[in-house]
């Protein structure tokens, strides 16, 4: 039998090495069921890590030279909270460890003087203001089913969270739209729309640099699915159909809904964690010796 | 090992095209021709692509953009002129306003002929580009990176 800590710190190995693999090809199948959807043929299932692996060998043309310390914030904190997290260490630490790599990819593109850059950074910041509230509520949801913000107490408790937590799953859901730059919310910096504002916060970085934010959202990527696992965390199979669901349910989304303003973005978020979210943990804390295992 | 020809971005600027050029560029990207099956995205913006397509000749207005853009694509970076007035200013060549082709402003790798160009031959010209970028990275990687890491040094 492995001791605890001894586990925790294999987990977190694991997802440093594994994650950009797992994030990569996510973001490739992610490319190819989206062209289908659009009729067309679509890039090989590897076309994120030739165009990562193309973006190292290019020349890195840098606007300023704090941008270097800014992006390679943004990539460790990425990871630092997806270790935490997998290490089954403290939902809030990794919450706050998260935020914190977005904040520097917005002080990155503040630091440049691109207006667009400018634009993106403004954007990503409401973004952030948008979809903080109802990740707070998720792990605060959490911590009422199972009295524990321990991502290994949760995962273990066996609890089957999704049916105390409708609601904070819908609006985890919509939260996962935001950060995973799917339409209608992808306003900082979009999948698509390559030739418009929306490539915003990503303006003013080539090169090295891009591969880099680009290795960060794979990180973002396997740590944002690895939350959704933890609603289903009583059963593994489940989880992991509910992590595929909600994935083709985003770029079905992605794909049938056209971008909405940063006004509608902030209200809508902010109406979906204020109504499901509140309710929800509104009605756990009354019926607690009721419905509460 | 080499990435970049699997993962050529380019960039797309209108000169003084007729759009005729233009709108052909865009059909590669449509579902019938589909460039991104070989990696190929239409960014919007400089710093992060490897090709510029070109259409239209170069007029007075236009050079210091034409240059600028070239300027901000980082290296090995190819120029691919396409239509015949990229190449030789077409029937605009003897305009007041009208510099020529595009090489009389910055150095061209591939001119892709035709009135309006065929999205097959745009296609091919960016296939023949792939080959050149690849010749540019080698003779990149053997001049060595001293040009490259300095932060600061390519702006």
């Amino acid at each position: 039998m492995i001791s605890e800590p001894v586990l925790s710190l294999v987990n977190a190995i694991l997802f440093v090495l594994l994650a950009p693999l797992a994030g990569g090809l996510i973001a490739g199948i992610d490319r190819k069921v989206t062209a289908r959807m659009q009729g067309r043929v679509g890039p090989p299932i590897l076309q994120p890590f030739y165009d990562v692996g193309k973006l190292f060998e290019k020349e890195n043309m840098v606007v300023t030279v704090t941008q270097h310390f800014y992006v390679l914030s943004y990539l460790v904190f990425m990871v630092v909270a997806g270790a935490l997290f997998f290490s089954g260490g403290d939902m809030l630490l990794v919450i706050f460890a998260f935020t914190l790599s977005h904040i520097f990819l917005v002080l990155g593109a503040y630091s440049s003087y691109s207006p667009y850059s400018h634009i993106g950074a403004e954007r990503e910041l409401i973004q952030i203001i948008a979809y903080e509230p109802m990740i707070i509520f998720t792990a605060v949801g959490m911590y009422m089913v199972t009295q524990s913000f321990n991502v290994s107490a949760i995962v273990n408790s066996g609890i089957p969270i999704i049916l105390y937590l409708p609601g904070v799953f819908i609006g985890y859901l919509m939260v996962l739209t935001i950060k995973l730059r799917k339409s209608p919310f992808d306003l900082s910096t979009s999948h698509h729309a390559h030739q418009e504002i929306v490539k915003g916060v990503t303006t003013d970085f080539s090169g090295s640099n891009l591969g880099k934010i680009e290795i960060a959202h794979w990180y973002e990527y396997v740590f944002l699915l690895g939350v959704v696992y933890l609603f289903f965390g009583f059963n593994p199979v489940i989880a992991v159909a509910a992590i595929i669901v909600a994935y083709f349910l985003e770029i079905l989304i992605d794909n049938t809904i056209s971008r909405v303003k940063w006004q509608l973005t902030l209200r809508s978020a902010w109406l979906i964690a204020g109504t499901l979210g509140i309710v929800n943990l509104g009605v756990l804390y009354y019926l607690k010796g009721v419905i509460m295992p | 090992m080499t990435y970049l020809k699997k993962s050529p971005w380019v960039i797309h600027y209108d000169a003084s095209s007729c759009n005729g050029c233009d709108i052909e560029v865009l059909a590669a990207l449509t579902p019938v021709y589909d460039v991104e099956r070989f990696g190929i995205i239409n960014t919007g913006n400089p710093k992060h692509a490897d090709i510029f397509l070109v259409t239209g000749s170069v007029n007075e207005q236009n050079r210091e953009v034409v240059k600028n853009i070239y300027e901000q694509i980082p290296e090995p970076k190819v120029v691919v002129a396409i239509g015949i007035c990229a190449a030789s200013g077409g029937i605009f060549r003897e305009c007041y306003n009208v510099l020529g082709g595009i090489d009389k402003v910055i150095p061209v790798d591939v001119f892709v002929p035709g009135c309006a160009a065929r999205p097959e031959s745009i296609i091919d010209g960016v296939v023949t580009a792939l080959g050149i970028l690849e010749t540019k990275r080698l003779a990149m990687k053997e001049k060595g990176n001293e040009t490259m890491e300095k932060p600061g040094s390519a702006v």
